[in-house]
């Protein structure tokens, strides 16, 4: 059922700038980078235009820069047939930040809108749900303002004199609130309402006065709260159900429960220092995460990158993938009931490609191993008749394995043909990428449509599957990895000999002054790195698109009208990856 | 001084030796809380709770290659109100501060926690607002794993250590034993 198409490249943003501007005139300037510049007042005008006119359909990113004297919204949008994305950004004052939201014609822009909306209190006019997504409501202060200071580290906001005022000692149970210590609440915050959410008056709760005179046969609505902690929610993860029976009406996803603020450490932090990072980001696709940010750093610096290294990259990525597919197609059938003998299967496939990351690498999980210019080591002396056993026999035998019992599986197929449909034109508007996206149909891989590394040299094939349900998600999975394959067994005798690393050593890297964002195609979807330097020993902004995150804007739409039962696999066929989703 | 070393078939009768399972062999004597500390450490069930990049480890340490449950503990139960431990596998952010206390006050008596991981135990490498330094300042510790993440073995061994702790131990709660009085959480 799964189909394999070539995708045309699109025209090249700077042609597509200049037609804007053509048609635009006066609304729209175009800056020193080639960005797009629109004032507020304008900004819903100019996307309508860009999306409707210019084909620009997909939103791929979308971030806040704070440059102390007013905040840039940033969006990158570019167009599902392919190409690089264009960058437009508007502006705004500091005092009362205040831009249009997008949501209206990019559903995707949910909830990125409320991200920024968190970290730096921009206030996105008609947001139908603006609220904290990320930290809890309630959190004081905007964490990702220049001016904001992390506790601990700078001291303007340090909320107690020393890190441990009583000594180091204590018993954790002596001296306790519900946030533990070391955090700072607004004044006359008493925390009392987080985690335990009411259902709002009159609107959900079961009218027991009702039932009791027999007065009501209709059915009303539940809210049923699913998870943090919930075997199927992959994590941390909260979904509040809205249910008529145990029919879905409304979901919303509660997330923030791993935040830990991932872009204010990579502010902090030194450019390379950034890297072991990113391993924590995705940490099933980890060397995926580190090759998207390497990318962008090397694109700023303007690094070549040695025919080995590219080499290297591309098998370890496509292992990567491999891994990561496995991995979640033995959890999804986990959630649809197969209690843990589908991934037991696959994970023991998966044990094998780490024995093969911690050969090259050093470590199973957090490799670490992408450099600016490279990577870090070169592959061992026994890596290479390991993985060609792996690729040229092992593999292909076991994703075999997983096909014959569980593609055609009765029970798989009952449990997931028609489940969670989301159709081409709300997948592309929604802003998902990766499995969602070509489940639906649409054939977008960032590797085909913006390609980086050395891709274009492979004889391989975008996977797309039509019917956009569950089944079609875990179609493309396994067909993905078949192509992965198809990659490996050509790269594998393909590699040649030489340089690692280029460019010098150096522990400290110097990006010049500017701004990319670079993106790559991680298992789970488009995952984008913007970088803005001013020419400093650190990043001046860093943010991370995250596919699961932007991927689950469109849970709600695909779960409504099923059965809870069936929430469970639509999310298992999203793979969401918490560490991710957080940040 | 001489020692004569028996085995079993100078003391049991042929019968007996067929059917060794009757209990009429002979007897042993331990005290209550070695038998109830044995048969406690051998059957720990640990709560199917995963924060971050750990739980990928710790799910690994379940599975065929690892397998952990060689120890008696393969058994993750989805409710905290089934479980004897809790693997705090992974950072815990203030957000979720509240949320791994109530789970930790609903399992019931007797009940362990090991920290899994660097984030777990200190914060690792996630030193800032967003995250509890240590799970330690929201729920008592009982074995610390170092690592970022551990490795399966390490886990396990952080495991094998819970034991020999439980079984060295008193049959008090951990209430007694450190003398707190904990908190309420909920109403």
């Amino acid at each position: 059922m799964t189909k394999q198409t070539d995708v045309v490249a699109a025209p090249a943003p700077a042609d597509v700038v200049a037609a804007v501007h053509k048609q635009l005139g006066e609304r729209v300037t175009v800056d020193d980078g080639g960005a797009l510049v629109v004032g507020p007042s304008n900004l819903i005008d100019v996307v309508r235009a860009l999306r409707d006119d210019h084909g620009l359909d997909y939103l791929a990113n979308l971030t806040a820069v704070d440059w102390l004297d007013r905040f840039e919204v940033v969006y990158h949008l570019c167009s599902s047939a392919g190409g690089a994305p264009i960058v437009l950004k508007t502006t705004t004052d500091r005092a009362n930040p205040r831009v249009p939201s997008l949501f209206g014609i990019y559903p995707g822009a949910d909830f990125q809108e409320r991200e920024v909306y968190d970290m730096f209190g921009i206030r996105f006019a008609g947001h139908p749900n603006l609220k904290r997504i990320l930290m809890w409501e309630g959190f004081a202060g905007w964490p990702l303002r220049k001016d904001w200071r992390e506790a601990y580290f700078e001291q303007e906001h340090k909320p107690l004199t020393s890190r441990w005022p009583d000594g180091q000692f204590f018993f954790g149970e002596d001296k306790l609130t519900d946030w533990g210590s070391n955090t700072k609440l607004p004044p006359a915050y008493t925390g009392a309402e987080i985690g335990r959410p009411k259902p709002q008056e009159g609107q959900y709760v079961v009218d027991i006065d009702a039932l009791r005179r027999g007065t009501s046969f209709g059915s009303d609505r539940l809210v049923v709260n699913m998870g943090p902690q919930h075997p199927s929610t992959h994590g941390v993860f909260q979904m509040r159900l809205v249910l008529d029976g145990e029919t879905v009406v409304d979901l919303e996803p509660v997330m923030g429960y791993m935040h830990r603020n991932h872009e204010k450490i990579g502010e902090r932090n030194l450019w390379l220092g950034n890297m072991p990072f990113t391993d924590r980001l995705d940490y099933i696709a980890q060397l995926g995460s580190e090759w998207g940010y390497a990318l962008c750093v090397e694109r700023m610096m303007g690094l070549e990158v040695p025919e080995r290294a590219e080499y290297i990259r591309v098998i370890m990525a496509e292992l990567n993938r491999i891994q990561s597919h496995f991995w979640s197609i033995g959890f999804l059938l986990n959630d649809l009931g197969a209690f843990f003998t589908p991934s037991l299967y696959a994970i023991e496939e998966r044990e094998i490609v780490l024995d093969l990351f911690e050969m090259a690498t050093g470590s199973r999980l957090m490799c670490n191993y992408m450099r600016f210019g490279g990577v870090a080591y070169d592959l061992p002396d026994a890596f290479m008749p390991l993985v060609n056993v792996l690729v040229n026999e092992r593999m292909e035998r076991a994703i075999d394995e997983i096909d014959a019992y569980l593609t055609n599986n009765e029970i798989v197929m009952e449990r997931m043909k028609g489940v969670g449909v989301l159709t081409p034109e709300l997948a592309i508007a929604y802003s998902t990428s990766g499995p969602v996206l070509r489940g639906s149909g649409v054939a977008y891989d960032v590797r085909r449509a913006d390609p980086y590394g050395i891709y274009d040299r492979f004889d391989w094939n975008v996977v797309t599957a039509n019917e956009g349900d569950v089944y079609a998600r875990y179609a493309v999975r396994i067909g993905e990895m078949r192509e992965s394959l198809k990659i490996l067994r050509q790269a594998l005798p393909q590699m040649p000999a030489g340089e690692i690393l280029g460019g010098k050593k150096a522990w400290q890297v110097r990006v010049p002054a500017g701004e990319h964002y670079a993106r790559v195609e991680n298992p789970r979807g488009e995952l984008g790195y913007y970088c803005v330097s001013d020419g400093k020993a650190n990043p001046y902004r860093y943010h991370v698109r995250s596919p699961c995150f932007v991927n689950l804007t469109s849970l709600a739409e695909m779960c409504k009208g099923y059965k809870v039962a069936d929430v469970v696999a639509i999310l298992g066929s999203i793979d969401i990856v918490l560490g991710e989703v957080d940040r | 001084m001489s020692v004569t070393i028996l085995s079993p078939d100078d003391i049991l009768t042929p019968d007996q030796l067929a059917d060794g399972k009757t209990g009429e062999m002979g007897f042993v004597t331990t005290t209550l809380a070695k038998g109830v500390n044995w048969a406690r450490a051998n059957s720990v069930w640990p709560a199917l709770f995963g924060l971050a990049c750990c739980a990928i480890e710790m799910m690994h340490s379940q599975m065929a290659r690892n397998d952990m449950s060689r120890f008696g503990m393969e058994l993750m139960r989805a409710s905290p109100r089934q479980s004897d431990l809790i693997i705090v596998a992974g950072r815990l952010s203030r957000k979720m501060a509240p949320v791994i206390r109530r789970i930790y006050d609903q399992m019931p008596e007797p009940k362990w926690v090991i920290s899994m991981g660097d984030c777990a135990s200190c914060g690792g490498i996630f030193n800032n607002y967003a995250l509890v330094q240590g799970v330690d300042e929201v729920i008592p510790v009982d074995v610390y794993v170092a690592g970022c993440p551990p490795r399966p073995e390490a886990l396990m061994y952080g495991i094998m250590k819970l034991h020999e702790k439980i079984q060295a131990e008193g049959m008090d709660s951990w209430r007694d034993r450190k003398g707190g009085l904990g908190i309420q959480v909920g109403s």
